[in-house]
């Protein structure tokens, strides 16, 4: 819209903007406490398009307020370089379509070693090439760490995550907080 | 002794070419340090990197470049630029390389994904009556299952809706049960929101294919329709 000069009156928002606004005013109810004994820990991962591509760090900043309130403050652990200046995860302009995969995963490769570096047991990935390349680096590299949604966690803290959304959560959470009648407790 | 390089010899379309469309590129200025290509995960790939093909430009190489499958393996992250101390756009300099590919030649899933967007509104080319059957068959789904969301609404295309959210158009065709989550969220919330179903799709692959005039006409279209339709004073971005 910027590039081409398309002249509108309406405000462009991220989701994520919006989430740690709700959290921050209270219209959206979460904690961590589920997370308090269990102690599973969590890494982000900034996309692109929401951190060195808008010149500054405010929404990648939402989000790490956002994940941390949702799995705990002592539960995330950042990769290093992260925010602005992190690296691209090699998913991203079409590469996932663009047909080098060779070169492709040879990209991603160091996006998996700063992975691997944090320990963490899942990755949050907002968007949705970078969690379908990380994915891939998972399986491609033989690492053993999770990709999720950003709404799935939320959802997950909220105890409103259905059975039936659970596709990329690993064995320790697929069925945290579900009852045995398969509902919702 | 080597004989001295001739500059008033080069002849540097290519470059002149991207600096008119570009002015503010300033290829001219870099300093050869390779901060750039120190920090991207790209070099090496097919025996690149970013210095090397913005010094490809400057030499007026411009058929290696425009030749080098190079161009879509760097994903114009833009992490270059930002640690440039002259801060030259090589991301745009790498678009400019894709949109100088005849636009048949560039790689058939992007430009599948983008010809399906200018289409169908999205890159997966769901139609738009899929698009809300799918939605009303998840939302019914959840209703049904958990009676604290029994009063669920998903609405498309709701005149006056404070917010219009787009989304990836793989979730609704490969993986549905994640709106879900994406729902519940805004409903606990007690956001006022709908789905265009005009360019919907969150994804833009005529960037990646850099088909300005495609990406031009779904920005366009879009626009208009919440603008002019639904009227709209936010539009969300659900990734
Ligand atoms: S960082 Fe900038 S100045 Fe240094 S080599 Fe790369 S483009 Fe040239
Ligand atoms: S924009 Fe391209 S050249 Fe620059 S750091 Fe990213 S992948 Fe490398």
């Amino acid at each position: 819209m910027r590039k081409y000069n398309i002249p509108h009156t309406f405000e462009f928002k991220s989701i994520i903007e919006l989430y740690a606004q709700w959290i921050k005013d209270g219209t959206l109810k979460v904690n961590s406490d589920w997370n308090k004994d269990l102690k599973i820990k969590f890494t982000v991962q900034d996309p692109c398009n929401i951190g060195r591509k808008i010149g500054t760090n405010k929404i990648v900043d939402d989000l790490r307020f956002v994940v941390k309130a949702v799995v705990g403050e002592e539960n995330f652990v950042d990769m290093v370089p992260n925010r602005s200046n992190n690296y691209c995860c090699g998913g991203g302009g079409g590469a996932l379509q663009g047909g080098h995969t060779e070169q492709r995963r040879a990209y991603g490769k160091v996006k998996f070693d700063q992975i691997i570096e944090t320990g963490a047991k899942y990755v949050i990935t907002p968007c949705h090439n970078c969690h379908a390349q990380i994915e891939d680096m998972c399986h491609h590299y033989g690492g053993n760490y999770h990709t999720l949604h950003l709404w799935t966690i939320i959802c997950l803290a909220m105890g409103v995550l259905g059975e039936n959304e659970r596709t990329y959560l690993g064995p320790d959470l697929a069925e945290f907080g579900l009852d045995i009648e398969g509902g919702i407790q | 002794m080597a004989e001295a390089i001739k500059l008033q010899e080069f002849t540097c379309d290519f470059k002149d070419e991207v600096a008119n469309r570009i002015p503010e590129a300033n290829f001219d200025l870099c300093l050869t340090c390779g901060t750039c290509t120190g920090g991207c995960p790209a070099s090496e790939q097919y025996g690149m990197d970013p210095r090397k093909f913005l010094r490809m430009l400057l030499l007026g190489m411009d058929d290696e470049i425009k030749k080098s499958p190079w161009a879509w393996v760097c994903t114009m992250c833009g992490r270059c630029m930002s640690a440039c101390p002259m801060k030259i756009n090589i991301p745009k300099f790498v678009y400019n390389v894709r949109a100088s590919w005849d636009r048949d030649k560039r790689p058939k899933g992007i430009r599948g994904s983008c010809d399906q967007h200018i289409k169908a509104g999205n890159a997966m080319g769901v139609p738009k009556e899929d698009f809300v059957f799918t939605v009303e068959d998840v939302a019914n789904e959840i209703r049904e299952a958990s009676p604290e969301f029994s009063d669920l609404e998903i609405t498309a295309d709701r005149v006056g809706a404070y917010m219009a959210l787009n989304q990836n158009s793989r979730e609704p065709v490969t993986e549905p049960d994640e709106l879900g989550p994406l729902w519940k969220i805004l409903h606990r919330a007690k956001a006022d929101w709908t789905y265009p179903t005009v360019m919907w799709g969150g994804e833009n692959y005529c960037m990646f294919l850099a088909d300005d005039e495609g990406w031009r006409y779904i920005m366009e279209e879009f626009v208009y329709h919440i603008e002019h339709n639904l009227k709209c004073k936010v539009v969300v971005n659900t990734e």
